[in-house]
């Protein structure tokens, strides 16, 4: 029989125990009362799983008609717990870890990580695996900005320079899948250098790459440098003043936007980013349309970058040699009874580190990304923190949207350019 | 930072009895829950000072009998281009707590909230301090020591097959 369950509900029987949602429910004046239908206001849940947010961004958004009147940005969904990890691994075990953060430029990620690891073991790298990881981390800039650009231009409808920018972005994969020997998830960066020395045949391929990008770079402006549909969804869209931008601890793309010239590279150098010549590019307008055209300048820089640090690259070792702290190559394992040695105590019971505390950050594509480690002088990490820019550059959204259009969220969300495997750790 | 702008630093907190100590070549400052606030108001409003921006906010359970909770904010000046650690060490174990700094700057609203979730440091005086990446639900802090990296069996309510 249809309908004997809400029968005996609607005459209050208490043999059958009422759910919280129909409680609520019949507390409510049921029938609605429009007196001005520009009040009305409605609640609408955007993600987790929506293309537009680029990932696992759940946002609450608290509409009037068609206006955003308040956005609740909830995260959580890709959660993993990699601080906690990190602490039950030796500092070497993680690198693979850092891969899994920011996952369109996990380069970056690497060289960060063991970074941080380097300066907690006051170990100096070899000048060429500097250079090297320079030239892989600016790929990696160039790798997640194409994504970015590709992204945004989609979400306002037009699908070619997505093409365009993936068609580039294989390139770069490509490459470094003939020096790092992965196309994606790369652990290239070591303690105390990289996993192994650029080949020739790389060379020359970035060669090439870095010739011909400028021109393919012109072809993607010119498609939408002048397209009315583009700019105009773009133009004044997710404004945010200086002083907010400042105070909400941005930075990346979306600060240098706003007219601050911040960049870590510049302000203080790491690896070899001193010995290069690169502009930072900034704009004032602070909107949607200037963060997009910022990155798109960044891939310019980049090739620079790369450019001269194919040129500059000394010849050497791109391993240091301090056998108590950096893993020995797999050859002379094989043949040396103290690189065995060394290798053995390494992988079981780690590097040693001073007891202290250590902070480096490099600037990633999407801000500063930093690691803080406490070291209580084990083999494992005592304390691991992940300072993710997505995280923080996504505590911005509720003032960016405020008062912007629902049409608009989608495009203000591709100018913070969030990677949720960052910002969820 | 350089040796002259740290002395101007130590110069302005001259009397509110702070500690210095090094963060691998980085200053940092050890406060407490009394004097944080006071601390960091130096840090942002002093115009020779002025750290504008709040980049990080770190917990760390050092699990220890004494002083087991510390907080360390990193914070970052446009104008100079340094940096400097700002480390609030919470004696009492049971009921960890010090004050929010979202006053002062609102980054660190989601930072704290982050800290919160995940040691259990209470920030008094904080506008909305949820649980940011775990359910509202759950009743652990997982980044404490004395929770196990399997994690506690039962303690989030899945969906039943």
């Amino acid at each position: 029989m249809p309908h004997t369950v809400y029968e005996k509900l609607k005459k209050n029987d208490p043999s059958i125990p009422k759910s919280k949602i129909l409680e609520a429910l019949e507390s409510q004046d049921l029938s609605l009362e429009f007196n001005d239908a520009l009040e009305n206001e409605m609640v609408l849940n955007m993600g987790p799983q929506h293309p537009a947010t680029h990932g696992v961004l759940r946002l609450l958004l608290s509409l009037d008609g068609e206006t955003i009147k308040k956005a609740v940005p909830d995260l959580g969904y890709l959660h993993r717990g990699y601080e906690k990890l990190a602490e039950n691994m030796s500092y070497h075990e993680f690198i693979p870890h850092t891969d899994r953060l920011d996952y369109l430029q996990p380069v970056a990620n690497n060289i960060a990580y063991t970074l941080a690891v380097e300066k907690l073991l006051n170990l100096e790298i070899p000048e060429r695996s500097k250079y090297l990881r320079t030239l892989s981390a600016e790929l990696g800039r160039i790798q997640s900005h194409l994504i970015a650009y590709g992204t945004t231009v989609m979400d306002t409808g037009g699908l070619t320079p997505f093409l365009w920018a993936m068609r580039e972005r294989e390139k770069i994969l490509d490459i470094y899948d003939m020096y790092i020997g992965v196309r994606f998830t790369t652990s290239y960066s070591r303690i105390g250098g990289v996993a192994q020395d650029i080949t020739d045949e790389a060379i020359a391929a970035i060669h090439k790459f870095t010739d011909e990008f400028p021109g393919y770079l012109k072809e993607m402006r010119d498609i939408i440098e002048r397209n009315r549909v583009f700019v105009d969804r773009l133009e004044g869209i997710g404004y945010m003043s200086k002083e907010d931008v400042i105070n909400y601890g941005i930075t990346g793309p979306i600060l240098r936007a706003a007219g601050v010239d911040c960049d870590l590279r510049k302000d203080s150098p790491y690896l070899a980013y001193d010995k290069v010549d690169f502009d930072v590019p900034t704009t004032t307008e602070s909107d949607s349309l200037a963060r997009f055209w910022i990155r798109f300048e960044e891939m310019y820089q980049s090739a620079k970058i790369i450019r001269q640090c194919i040129e500059k690259m000394p010849k050497g070792p791109v391993n240091a040699l301090s056998p108590k702290k950096s893993l020995p190559r797999k050859e002379k394992i094989y043949t040396k009874m103290e690189e065995l040695i060394y290798d053995f105590m390494l992988i079981n019971f780690g590097q040693n580190p001073p007891v202290g505390e250590s902070y480096s950050a490099v600037e990633s594509s999407k801000g500063e990304l930093g690691f803080y480690i406490v070291s209580d002088g084990s083999g494992k990490p005592f304390r691991t923190k992940i300072h993710s820019p997505s995280f923080c550059n996504l505590q911005a959204i509720p003032v960016m949207l405020k008062d912007s259009l629902i049409s608009d969220s989608v495009v203000i969300i591709g100018g913070i350019d969030p990677v949720m495997g960052e910002a969820d750790k | 930072m350089n040796e002259e702008r740290l002395n101007i630093i130590k110069e302005k907190l001259n009397g509110l009895g702070v500690e210095f100590y090094d963060v691998n070549g980085t200053p940092g400052i050890i406060a407490s829950p009394e004097n944080v606030l006071k601390i960091c108001e130096v840090l942002k409003n002093e115009g020779s000072i002025s750290f504008e921006q709040c980049r990080d906010t770190v917990g760390v359970d050092r699990f220890t009998k004494k002083n087991r909770f510390e907080v360390i904010y990193s914070l970052y000046s446009l104008k100079y281009r340094d940096r400097i650690f700002v480390k609030v060490i919470i004696e009492d174990n049971k009921k960890p707590e010090t004050p929010t700094l979202t006053n002062l700057w609102k980054s660190v609203n989601w930072y704290e909230r982050e800290a919160y979730d995940m040691f259990g440091i209470v920030f008094t005086g904080h506008p909305d301090l949820r649980r940011i990446y775990m359910p509202e639900e759950f009743e652990y802090y997982p980044l404490r020591k004395d929770f196990p990296l399997m994690g506690i069996p039962g303690s989030i309510n899945l969906p039943k097959k």
